[in-house]
Formats: C-alpha cells, sequence, structure tokens
C-alpha cells in the first residue's frame, strides 16, 4: 500500500469536486467532525502526557516554537520580495505556513502507526504550541509601520478559536484521566478515529476542489512556493528532532508539523486580523497544494528523511 | 382597540460568516436591542458562498430599528468592512406593533 486508505477518501472527495458531483456534506457534519478529531487528537496526547514529567518539555518546547518561528520569518521575504506578493498577503500566507495542520498531523500519525512506528506521545504538545506563534508574526509583519494593529480581536480569535480550545481542553481532559480513566471513552474517541477522519478528509477533498480554480489565478511561483516551503520545512523538523534526540517517529511528526500549512485556524485569524488579505490565495496554497502535497508526497519523503538522518546530525 | 403599526427600518446584512463577532460589537456600540441571525448560502462578487466549510459560511442578520440608528450602523459598515469583505446591506420600511422594543 503506498499511502493510507484515508487518502483515498480525500481523492475520492477530490475527484467528486472536479467532476462536480452532486455530493456534499452538509456544513453541520464539518463542524462536529473536526470537533471530534480535534477532540480525539488532544485526548490522546493528554493520556501519553501523563507519562512525562511535564517540566522536562519546557526546553525541548522552547527550542521547537522558536525554530519554527524561521518558517514564517522565511516565507515572507520570499513571497514579498521574490513573489511580489503585496505585504499583506505575503504575511497572511507566511502566517498559513508558519502555523500547523492538525489533520496533516493525524494523517502522519495514522501513518507511522500502519508502520508499526512508534513515536513520542507528546508531539501533540508541540502541536498546540505550534499553532499561534506564526500567527502573532504574521499580523505583526503586516501592521509593520502602521499603528492599526488588531491585537485585541486577533488574541481573542486565536485562543477562544475551537482549535486551542478543544486541542488543549483534549490535552488536559486525557492528562488528568490517564490510560485507564480514558478506557471508558475508548471506543468512540480512538476506535472510531479512523473512519471519522476518513470522513473529513472526504469532505477536504471536495472544499479543495473548489479552491482550485483560485490558484489559476495565483501564478506558477505560488504553485512552487506552495510544495517546495513544505519540503524545507520538513528538512528543518528533522534535523530539529534530531537534536532533541526524538526518534524517528519524533521526528517524521515534527518534520509534518513544521511543513503543514494552517486551513482552520489560520484562516479564521487573519480574516480578522489582516482583512486587507485576500484569503482566496493563501487557502487555496494551503489547502489546494500544500495539503494533498503534504499527504501524498511530503509524509513518505519525511519519513524516507528522518530514517537518513537518523544519527547524522 | 384597534392596533395602530409603527413605521422602523429593517436593517439586513448578509456578509461573511466571520464577521458575527465584529458586527456584534458594532450593534452593541450603537445601542441595538436586539437582532437575528441565520446562516445563509448564495452567489455574488465574491463567488459561490456554499457554507461547504466555515471560510466559505455567509450569514445574514436582520435588525429592527429607528431609521437613524439604521444609517448610523450602514455608514459605520461601509466604512470599515465593504472594502475587504463579501457584504451587502440594505434597508427597508417595516411597520412594527410594540414600537417601543425597537
Amino acid at each position: 500500500m503506498p499511502f493510507e486508505p484515508v487518502i483515498l477518501f480525500f481523492l475520492l472527495g477530490l475527484c467528486a469536486g472536479l467532476i462536480r458531483s452532486d455530493l456534499k456534506i452538509p456544513g453541520v457534519l464539518y463542524e462536529s467532525l473536526s470537533i471530534f478529531l480535534l477532540l480525539a487528537i488532544g485526548l490522546k496526547g493528554g493520556v501519553e502526557l501523563a507519562r512525562y514529567p511535564l517540566m522536562e518539555l519546557a526546553l525541548p518546547g522552547l527550542i521547537v516554537v522558536l525554530v519554527a518561528t524561521l518558517i514564517p520569518l522565511t516565507a515572507f521575504p520570499l513571497l514579498h520580495r521574490v513573489g511580489r506578493l503585496p505585504r499583506a498577503d505575503a504575511a497572511s500566507i507566511a502566517a498559513h505556513y508558519g502555523s500547523v495542520s492538525v489533520v496533516t498531523f493525524a494523517v502522519a500519525s495514522s501513518f507511522l502507526a500502519a508502520r508499526g512506528v512508534s513515536a513520542e506521545g507528546y508531539m501533540v504538545v508541540f502541536l498546540v504550541l505550534l499553532e499561534f506563534p506564526a500567527l502573532m508574526i504574521g499580523v505583526a509583519i503586516a501592521r509593520r509601520g502602521s499603528a492599526s494593529a488588531k491585537w485585541g480581536p486577533l488574541l481573542h480569535e486565536v485562543f477562544s478559536g475551537k482549535s486551542i480550545v478543544l486541542l488543549l481542553g483534549g490535552l488536559i481532559i486525557g492528562w488528568v484521566a490517564g490510560a485507564d480513566g480514558i478506557k471508558p471513552l475508548d471506543r468512540l474517541f480512538f476506535d472510531l478515529f479512523k473512519g471519522m477522519l476518513a470522513l473529513f478528509l472526504l469532505e477536504m477533498g471536495l472544499v479543495a476542489a473548489g479552491r482550485l480554480a483560485d490558484l489559476r489565478r495565483a501564478g506558477p511561483f505560488l504553485l512552487a512556493f506552495a510544495t517546495v516551503m513544505p519540503l524545507c520545512a520538513g528538512l528543518l523538523g528533522v534535523v530539529t528532532a534530531n537534536f532533541l534526540d526524538l526518534s524517528v517517529g519524533g521526528a517524521v511528526l515534527l518534520a509534518t508539523l513544521y511543513a503543514s500549512a494552517s486551513y482552520i485556524a489560520a484562516p479564521a485569524a487573519m480574516r480578522i486580523a489582516v482583512p486587507e488579505a485576500n484569503p482566496a490565495i493563501s487557502i487555496g496554497a494551503a489547502l489546494g497544494i500544500t495539503f494533498p502535497f503534504n499527504l501524498l508526497v511530503g509524509i513518505p519523503a519525511y519519513h524516507w528523511l528522518a530514517i537518513r538522518l537518523q544519527g547524522v546530525i | 382597540m384597534t392596533i395602530q403599526p409603527t413605521l422602523r427600518k429593517l436593517l439586513t446584512i448578509v456578509c461573511e460568516a466571520e464577521l458575527e463577532n465584529s458586527l456584534l460589537r458594532e450593534f452593541a456600540h450603537h445601542g441595538v436591542t436586539g437582532y437575528t441571525i441565520t446562516e445563509a448560502r448564495g452567489h455574488g462578487a465574491h463567488g459561490t458562498r456554499d457554507a461547504a466549510w466555515p471560510a466559505s459560511a455567509n450569514i445574514r442578520i436582520e435588525v429592527l430599528c429607528e431609521e437613524r440608528v439604521a444609517l448610523e450602523i450602514v455608514e459605520s459598515l461601509q466604512e470599515k468592512f465593504y472594502q475587504n469583505f463579501g457584504m451587502v446591506s440594505f434597508l427597508s420600511d417595516v411597520q412594527v406593533l410594540r414600537p417601543e422594543k425597537f
């Protein structure tokens, strides 16, 4: 099997969208599935986290976040100077790529599980930590030189947004409950996880197909950016993971976090904080290209890199 | 006893769902006491808004108020949101009972 069966659901959705099928997943189901996935990922991470002393994660967490700031800080000048995109658009896209995609992370986890590769359970903590710093950087860059940064609404949007509330909430519930306490919920949150992920990917395929039209206007530079940037960020993730002595599985997950582009938290936050940025371009790149690219090419590539580079750096 | 309807303005706004909180703050600022929000789909200058996921969802907000308040809100919306967001707003004359509510 070259890739995960769940990815075939994404491709099915993509095909259905491209042939203009009347298949439609109701918005309410999208909401329900995303709530389920965010909670389940948080819970799983929390249960694993209960096995580690929390303080030991402080330094690696700080390193992971600091290195990750390189992604938006590199992406912005590339997009603005080389790609000649307006400042607001370049900053918004940089924020999308600096932040993370929870679903890409879930697919990478299931890629590893299918191959029997284990990973550090606390990677979910990094997922939570990496969600928002890039959004702040994106807004700061977009607003440089003007005093009208809307920090209040942005902070509220990010920290009260459902991604953070459910991921962090699930993490805490899982951590408090521990492996035994969470057992009664296993069937719902862990056994059904892959099926729910498959349905969500079917929906994302449909949505991604709808965004492809936007990309025709974006031009070849953005197409190249949306595939090369994740590969470079993925490499940065593998190198950072090696520096932190993570396992091969941990390296794949960190690479996936660095390489993925947010399309749930970032669009909502950017729309409020940088309204002049065109959401069609940033979501088109993040969801139309980078998301499928990571699913089909990126994750196997980061796995290959993690094996090759283990112990080298 | 005959019921005497009173004239008020119905302000209808169709816009991106992500603007909901910003608009509610706007209403509070202008002293609006009530509103109704419904989820909406449609097509316009910003393409098809099919509500398949939050980034393509619209809402339709209705506010009953005095003409002065409605005009103030419309002016403020035009200044703050028209340039960067998908938004349509329009006013219509309506007759209400219990005018003190609006």
